[in-house]
C-alpha cells in the first residue's frame, strides 16, 4: 500500500460494488491453497518412493497379494486388511490414534522409524490423525500376537487396565462376508491404488468365513510391514 | 416493539433460526459432555456401538459445528444483512429452503453418526449424499445473501457483510475439494486423495472451517451486534479494512501446521507456520477493534449481562488467536502436537469466542425478533458465569493434561530409557479428563438455562400477542 489514498480508492469501489467485492475475495481466498496443495502433487520429492523405489513393491505377472512377504514394500491392502481398514474408520478409531510417527529420539523408541509419506500412498483417505489419547499405529504390526489383539479388542482393560477405550465385542460377532469387497476395490483401482482384475475377481471370496475382528486383526498386524526402512538412509532432508 | 422492522423485513426465519440454535446449543454440548464423561469413566460407553467415543465424537464436533454454529451462522447473518441493507431479504421462500434444508443435514448427521456411516475425515464426516445437500444449501444460502447485498438500499457495504461473505465463498472451496469421494455404495466412499495429498487438503479444510466458518463468519455477527449493544460505531474503519484483507487472504495458509513433523514435506509446514505466527496481527486487529467499540461506555458492562456475553468472548478470541500462533511454533508444536493441549485451545475459542458472541447475539435477536423483553435477566446473568466458569474450568484441566502428556511422553530416565509407558501417560490423564467433564457439565448446564429461558420468552410473546401486534401495527411511513 504505496499510495494509501489509492488502496482506500479501491476498497471504496468494492464496498459499493458487490460483484467488484466478490471477484477479489475470490482471488484473495484461492492463493494459499493453490500454493500449499498444488506443488504436492507435482513435486518429485513429496513421495520418498521417487528416489527410493524400493519401498514400493514391484509386482511381476501373475503375482497375487498374497506373494508379497513383509518388507517387499508398499502394497495395496488385501481385501481382509481393507475390511478391517473400513472397520477401523466406522468406529473413528483415528479420533484417538494416530498413523504419524515424527522424526524424535522418543518417537523412535517408542513407536519406531519416523513415517514416510510413500508409507500412506495407498490410503484414501489418510489416517494419520490428530490425537494420541491412545498410542501410535503406523508401526503396530506385529508388536503384539493376534490373541492380545483379540483380547484387547473386546476389552481393552482386561490387558491394560489404564486404558481408557471402548469394548469391541461385537466385532466377533459380525461377519465381513456380506461386504462387496470387489466393488471397494474397483473403486480404489478407479483412483490408481494398483489392484489387478485378478485382485477385484477374487476379493470376496477371502472373506469367506471371517469376522470383524479377524479383518481388524489382519489390518492391525499389517500395519508398518510393508515396507522395510533402512535405518542408515535418510530418506528425507 | 419495532412494528417498521418486523413488517419491512422478514424476521421470522430469524426467529426459527434463533430457537434452533439454543436447541443446538443444549445438544451439541451435552454430547459433547458425554464423550468427555466416557474417556474419564469408560464404562460409560456401555458395550453399545452408537454410544461408543469414536462415533458421538463426530455427532459432536457436527452438532457444534454445523448445528449450533450453522443456525447462530444464518441466524445473524439474515438479520443483520437486512438491517444493514435496509432491504428484505432478496427471496423469502429460498431463506425457508435454507431452514429447512440445513435441519435435514443436521438430522441425517444425527441419524447416520452413530451408525457408524462417515468419510473418516474430521469435522467432515458426513457421507457422500449428504455432503451433496450441504452443498447445494450452502449455495443457496450463499446466493441469497448476496442477491441481498446486490439490491441493497444503503450505497455501502457494511463491515459485517465482508466477513460473511468471506465465510461463505472460503466454506464453498472447502467444502468442496475436501469432499470429494468416490461413492462404493449410498453409504459408503473413499477420499479422492491418498496419504500425504489427502492430509494437506484435510487440514486446509480443518484449519479453515476454524478460520473462516468459526473465525470470520462469528466476526461477521462481531462487526454488527458489539456495536448495537453498546450503543456506539465501530471503533476504527482503517482497522476493519486491514483486519479483513489480511485475514482473508492469510488465514488459508495455516492448515498446514497441523501437520509439522509429518511426512509432509517441511516447507509446507514451515510456512503454514510463519504465517500462523503473522496472524496474530490481524486478528488481535479485530479483537481490539470489538473491544474499542465500548471506549467510552464500559459503564455498560455493569448493567447489560448480553454485553457482558460479547466482551466476554472478545477476550477469550484475543487468548486463543495468541495461543494458537504459539502452538504453530516447531519448538512448541512438537510437544502441543497429538496431546490434549490442542483440544484445549480448540475449546478456548469454541467456548470461550465462538459460543459466548453467538449467545450475546442470540440474546439481542430474540429481543428485537420476538418484540418483547426475556423473560428472565436473572437466568442470563447465571448463564454467562456458568458459560465463563464452565469454560475457564475445561480449558485449564487440558492445559495442564496437555502438556503433562508431552512431557511424559518425552521424559527419559538416568539410564537414558523412556521413563514412562504410554499407559502410564494414559492413567495420568484421570484426575484432567474427570475435571474437563465438569468443565462440560458446568457449561451445558448454562445451555440449558438460555433454552429455558428462550422458550418461556417465546412462550411469554406468544401469550403478549407481540409479534401479531407488530406485524399488523399501522406504521407511520
Amino acid at each position: 500500500m504505496a499510495n494509501n489514498n489509492e488502496a482506500v480508492g479501491m476498497q471504496e469501489k468494492m464496498e459499493k460494488n458487490i460483484w467488484m467485492f466478490l471477484f477479489f475475495l475470490a482471488i484473495a481466498l484461492s492463493v494459499g491453497g493453490l500454493v500449499e496443495i498444488v506443488p504436492l502433487f507435482l513435486i518429485d520429492d513429496t513421495m520418498e518412493h521417487n528416489k527410493a523405489p524400493e519401498l514400493v513393491w514391484q509386482r511381476q505377472a501373475g503375482q497375487t497379494l498374497a506373494d508379497h512377504k513383509p518388507g517387499d514394500g508398499m502394497r495395496p491392502y488385501t481385501a481382509l486388511e481393507l475390511a478391517g481398514r473400513d472397520v477401523y474408520q466406522r468406529e473413528g478409531c483415528y479420533l484417538c490414534h494416530s498413523q504419524m510417527i515424527r522424526p524424535f529420539r522418543d518417537e523412535k523408541e517408542r513407536y519406531g522409524h519416523y513415517s514416510l509419506a510413500s508409507e500412506s500412498m495407498y490410503d484414501h483417505p489418510f489416517q494419520w490423525g490428530s490425537k494420541r489419547t491412545g498410542p501410535d499405529f503406523a508401526r503396530l504390526g506385529g508388536k503384539y500376537s493376534d490373541d492380545w489383539h483379540r483380547k484387547h479388542l473386546r476389552a481393552p482393560r482386561s490387558v491394560v487396565p489404564e486404558s481408557v477405550m471402548p469394548n469391541y465385542p461385537w466385532f466377533q460377532e459380525n461377519s465381513v462376508e456380506g461386504v462387496d469387497m470387489a466393488a471397494r476395490f474397483s473403486v480404489m483401482q478407479l483412483m490408481g491404488v494398483p489392484y489387478t482384475d485378478e485382485d477385484i475377481a477374487s476379493a470376496n471370496a477371502e472373506l469367506a468365513g471371517k469376522s470383524e475382528e479377524d479383518a481388524m486383526v489382519a489390518y492391525l498386524q499389517v500395519l508398518g510391514t510393508m515396507a522395510k526402512l533402512d535405518d542408515s538412509k535418510a530418506y528425507r532432508e | 416493539m419495532d412494528a417498521a422492522a418486523e413488517q419491512k423485513y422478514n424476521l421470522g426465519i430469524v426467529r426459527w433460526f434463533t430457537v434452533m440454535a439454543v436447541v443446538y446449543l443444549v445438544v451439541g454440548t451435552l454430547v459433547g459432555t458425554y464423550v468427555a464423561s466416557e474417556l474419564a469413566w469408560p464404562f460409560l460407553n456401555f458395550d453399545i456401538p452408537y454410544l461408543t467415543f469414536g462415533r458421538l465424537r463426530p455427532l459432536h464436533t457436527n452438532a457444534v459445528i454445523f448445528a449450533f454454529g450453522g443456525c447462530a451462522l444464518m441466524a445473524t447473518s439474515f438479520y443483520s444483512v437486512q438491517r444493514t441493507c435496509g432491504v428484505r431479504l432478496w427471496s423469502d421462500k429460498l431463506a425457508w429452503f435454507v431452514f429447512i434444508g440445513w435441519n435435514l443435514i443436521i438430522v441425517s448427521a444425527v441419524i447416520t453418526l452413530p451408525l457408524g456411516i462417515n468419510q473418516a475425515k474430521e469435522y467432515a464426516e458426513l457421507e457422500w449424499p449428504i455432503d451433496l445437500a450441504i452443498a447445494v444449501v450452502w449455495l443457496v444460502y450463499m446466493f441469497n445473501f448476496i442477491m441481498t447485498l446486490a439490491t441493497r438500499k444503503s450505497s455501502h457495504i457494511y463491515v459485517s457483510n465482508w466477513f460473511f461473505l468471506g465465510m461463505m465463498v472460503m466454506i464453498t472451496y472447502l467444502h468442496v475439494v475436501n469432499s470429494l469421494a468416490i461413492p462404493v455404495d449410498l453409504f459408503k466412499s473413499y477420499s479422492l486423495f491418498s496419504g500425504v495429498q489427502d492430509a494437506m487438503i484435510q487440514w486446509w479444510w480443518g484449519h479453515n472451517a476454524v478460520g473462516f466458518y468459526l473465525t470470520a463468519g462469528f466476526l461477521g455477527i462481531m462487526y454488527y451486534f458489539v456495536p448495537k449493544q453498546a450503543g456506539r460505531p465501530v471503533y476504527s474503519y482503517r482497522l476493519s479494512v486491514i483486519h479483513f484483507w489480511a485475514l482473508m487472504f492469510g488465514y488459508v495458509w495455516l492448515g498446514a501446521h497441523h501437520l509439522q513433523y509429518t511426512a509432509l514435506p517441511d516447507w509446507t509446514g514451515s510456512l503454514g507456520a510463519a504465517v500462523s505466527i503473522a496472524m496474530i496481527i490481524p486478528s488481535w486487529g479485530g479483537a481490539v477493534n470489538g473491544m474499542m467499540t465500548l471506549s467510552g461506555a464500559w459503564d455498560k458492562l455493569r448493567t447489560d449481562y448480553v454485553l457482558r456475553f460479547l466482551i466476554m468472548s472478545l477476550a477469550f478470541y484475543a487468548m486463543s488467536t495468541f495461543e494458537g500462533p504459539i502452538m504453530s511454533i516447531k519448538t512448541v508444536n512438537a510437544l502441543s502436537h497429538y496431546t490434549d493441549w490442542t483440544v484445549g485451545h480448540v475449546h478456548s475459542g469454541a467456548l470461550g469466542w465462538v459460543a459466548m458472541v453467538a449467545i450475546g447475539a442470540i440474546y439481542h435477536m430474540m429481543t428485537r425478533t420476538f418484540h418483547t423483553e426475556m423473560w428472565s435477566t436473572k437466568l442470563i446473568n447465571a448463564h454467562f458465569w456458568t458459560a465463563t466458569i464452565g469454560t475457564v474450568v475445561y480449558v485449564v484441566a487440558m492445559w495442564v493434561s496437555g502438556i503433562m502428556q508431552g512431557l511424559m511422553w518425552r521424559a527419559y530416565d538416568e539410564y537414558g530409557t523412556l521413563a514412562y509407558t504410554f499407559a502410564e501417560s494414559v492413567e495420568a490423564m484421570h484426575p484432567y479428563y474427570a475435571m474437563r467433564a465438569i468443565g462440560g457439565m458446568i457449561f451445558v448446564t448454562g445451555a440449558l438455562l438460555m433454552l429455558i429461558n428462550v422458550l418461556m420468552t417465546v412462550r411469554k410473546a406468544a401469550s403478549e400477542g407481540s409479534v401479531r401486534a407488530a406485524s399488523t401495527a399501522a406504521v407511520s411511513a
